[in-house]
């Protein structure tokens, strides 16, 4: 089925919530419920292209999508070394990071129509959200490193401007401007990184990159300068602090699609360590891969420790989406650190990854999901001071089970999915080091109590009078919840076909840098 | 998708419709024992609980603020607290200059392999 829409299916992935993003201050004029109509129609469309193609990834193998010309390879003029232009290399990681963004990106919209309602300005509002949703999709579908960095900033600008949307809340300003001074500060050093390699090898293209890096002294400091700002962008501690800072303030919807964004920077993090560099760091995959093992450890470790005193809700969730991220780069690190040892690498090493590649989309899911139930009762009570809140239960119960099913989920309590990722991770781990094994089941225990506490402060306990008037959410943001839901039990329920038509490919895409570099270059 | 398959960890499997099965079961003697009870007894028609000789609090006035949960575990990890939270100092150019001392001693690193 070789139609146009089908051709054209990575360049629609960012056209459509481009689109949507720079038509929706028109369609605003338009009247409210035109807006939430474009809203909805753009996230749908967004939706419905990201699975469609990585349905053809995933049956067809990697797609490239150059613009301007029928090759990769062909040239303006035509004996110029390697054109400069944009590629979209979707293969089976792209495809997951696309899926991941694309159906969070609708939940979550839906999920806003009714959430924001009560706020003004939301035509610009949306048109912000679908930018970034569009920053992100760039992101995990470029095959260009500095379109890489393009839409980075186009996320992160968009991002920032989200959190400090409400500029009556003084707190969501100054948390806006540390989102947008450290994501500057991290983006400058990633152009400085690819300035580097563009100097040396006269290519932007990852693949061609990858196909010529030497691994010279200036290539090491581009990679430091790569890897270590897409580390702080995923929150990785000890460069999470803007984290909490962020989250908290940013409206529930936003917070969700920020954890996507983040999400987005892990993904660069490993496609710049594995595909990229690759076999050039054969005497250094263990130093770099512990470099993401201490990472993850730290974060796991400190963000779970440091969400069990907090008495605000989001900011609680936020520094637990610090330590989730640590499962991920535990899960991926210990697969970088075993990447020069075959036997090792099929042994364990390539189910390490496949947890912590499995975890991404679980963490997207079961964190989005918890946030939006902290939005809802911040909707109906006005307050997210776990002190305040309580009995919740009695007014809220739907609210209650989604809460309930996204805090058994994020503990790594069967038959969640988020149980399926970390059981991949635990048994993996456990043949590289039992060490970091158990240190990551303990985490996940004071997870389980963190997430009591907050069960108990909110929904616990006999009706409380302040909240007397609290009821269930309206449709728009129960559909939100319910979506993100429903993919938390089925992949809990169903984790094979899951790891094994999305999960290993990506895992195999991964490790599989010739192929990656042979899709452009040719020669397979 | 078929449910009914297994996860396969590497090291072993687990399946999911076996642990639901084992679920719905403890859920099934559960409600067995909880059919044993007492069918004549009425909220609220009870003999008062003991709470060490105080009066029982009158209903919404028995909440546990989130605060005073994990109270004593709070209280045993004090000198780790006291070092970690300060950390958190919430002021932007400290954030940056975490940023780039992870970055210096990467380069460092890096460099020497």
């Amino acid at each position: 089925m070789d139609t146009f829409v089908m051709r054209h299916l990575p360049a629609l992935l960012i056209a459509t919530p481009l689109f949507a993003a720079f038509l929706m201050p028109l369609v605003g004029t338009a009247g409210r419920t035109a807006r939430n109509a474009w809203a909805f129609l753009g996230a749908l469309l967004t939706a419905a292209i990201g699975l469609t193609l990585a349905w053809k990834v995933w049956t067809t193998g990697t797609v490239l999508y150059v613009f301007g010309a029928a090759t990769p390879q062909q040239t303006l003029p035509p004996d110029a070394a390697f054109p400069i232009r944009i590629m979209f290399q979707v293969d089976a990681m792209s495809a997951l990071m696309a899926v991941i963004a694309s159906l969070s990106a609708l939940g979550i919209t839906i999920y806003s129509l009714s959430a924001e309602s009560k706020q003004s300005g939301l035509e610009t509002f949306y048109a912000m959200l679908f930018l970034l949703i569009a920053g992100v999709l760039g992101m995990v579908v470029t095959g260009d490193l500095f379109n890489f960095f393009i839409f980075l900033e186009i996320s992160s600008l968009a991002g920032a401007a989200l959190v400090a949307y409400r500029i009556d809340d003084g707190v969501a300003v100054e948390a806006g401007l540390k989102y947008a001074l450290l994501s500057t500060v991290g983006a400058l050093a990633v152009l400085t990184a690819i300035g580097m390699l563009f100097a040396q090898y006269n290519a932007l293209n990852m693949a061609t990159l990858a196909s010529r890096l030497q691994f010279t002294a200036l290539d090491k400091v581009a990679l430091v300068l790569l890897a270590v700002p897409l580390a702080m962008k995923c929150g990785a501690v000890p460069m999470h602090f803007w984290t909490p800072d962020t989250y908290t303030t940013a409206p529930s919807s936003v917070t969700a699609f920020l954890v996507v964004s983040s999400q987005a920077s892990l993904y660069g993090l490993f496609r710049i360590l594995y595909t990229l560099y690759g076999d050039l760091l054969q005497f250094s995959w263990a130093t770099f891969g512990w470099f993401l093992i201490v990472l993850g450890i730290l974060s796991m470790f400190i963000g779970v420790t440091m969400a069990i005193p907090q008495k605000d809700v989001k900011r609680l969730m936020a520094y637990h989406a610090v330590s989730q991220t640590g499962y991920m780069l535990l899960g991926v690190g210990v697969g970088l650190a075993v990447l020069g040892n075959a036997d090792a690498l099929a042994k364990y090493g390539k189910t390490a990854m496949a947890g912590g590649l499995f975890h991404i989309i679980n963490h997207a899911m079961y964190k989005g999901l918890l946030f939006l139930t902290a939005g809802a009762v911040f909707y109906r009570c006005g307050t997210r001071n776990l002190n305040k809140l309580g009995g919740l239960g009695h007014t809220m119960p739907w609210t209650m089970v989604f809460f309930m099913i996204g805090a058994l989920a994020i503990a790594g309590v069967p038959p969640f999915n988020g149980f399926a990722s970390k059981l991949l991770i635990y048994e993996s781990v456990f043949r590289f080091s039992p060490f970091l094994s158990i240190i990551a089941m303990i985490v996940s225990i004071l997870t389980l109590a963190s997430f009591v506490k907050v069960f108990h402060s909110m929904f616990m306990g006999p009706p409380r009078a302040e909240f007397a008037a609290a009821r269930e959410v309206p449709a728009p943001m129960f559909i939100g919840m319910a979506i993100l839901a429903l993919f938390v039990v089925v992949a809990g329920l169903a984790p094979q076909p899951f790891i094994e038509h999305m999960i290993n490919p990506a895992v195999d895409a991964l490790v599989d840098r010739a192929g990656y570099i042979a899709a452009i270059l040719g020669g397979r | 998708m078929d449910p009914t398959q297994t996860l396969a960890t590497g090291s072993g499997y687990w399946s999911p419709l076996l642990w639901l099965l084992a679920l719905v079961v403890g859920l099934a003697v559960a409600l067995v024992i909880r059919s044993r009870g007492r069918k004549d007894f009425r909220e609220g028609e009870g003999r008062a609980p003991f709470i060490s000789g105080n009066k029982e609090p009158e209903q919404g006035g028995g909440h546990i603020p989130a605060s005073n949960i994990y109270w004593g575990f709070l209280e045993s990890m004090k000198s780790y607290y006291g070092r970690l939270v300060p950390v958190h100092t919430g002021v932007p150019t400290d954030y940056v200059a975490w940023l780039l001392g992870i970055m210096a001693l990467m380069l460092i690193i890096g460099l020497a392999t």
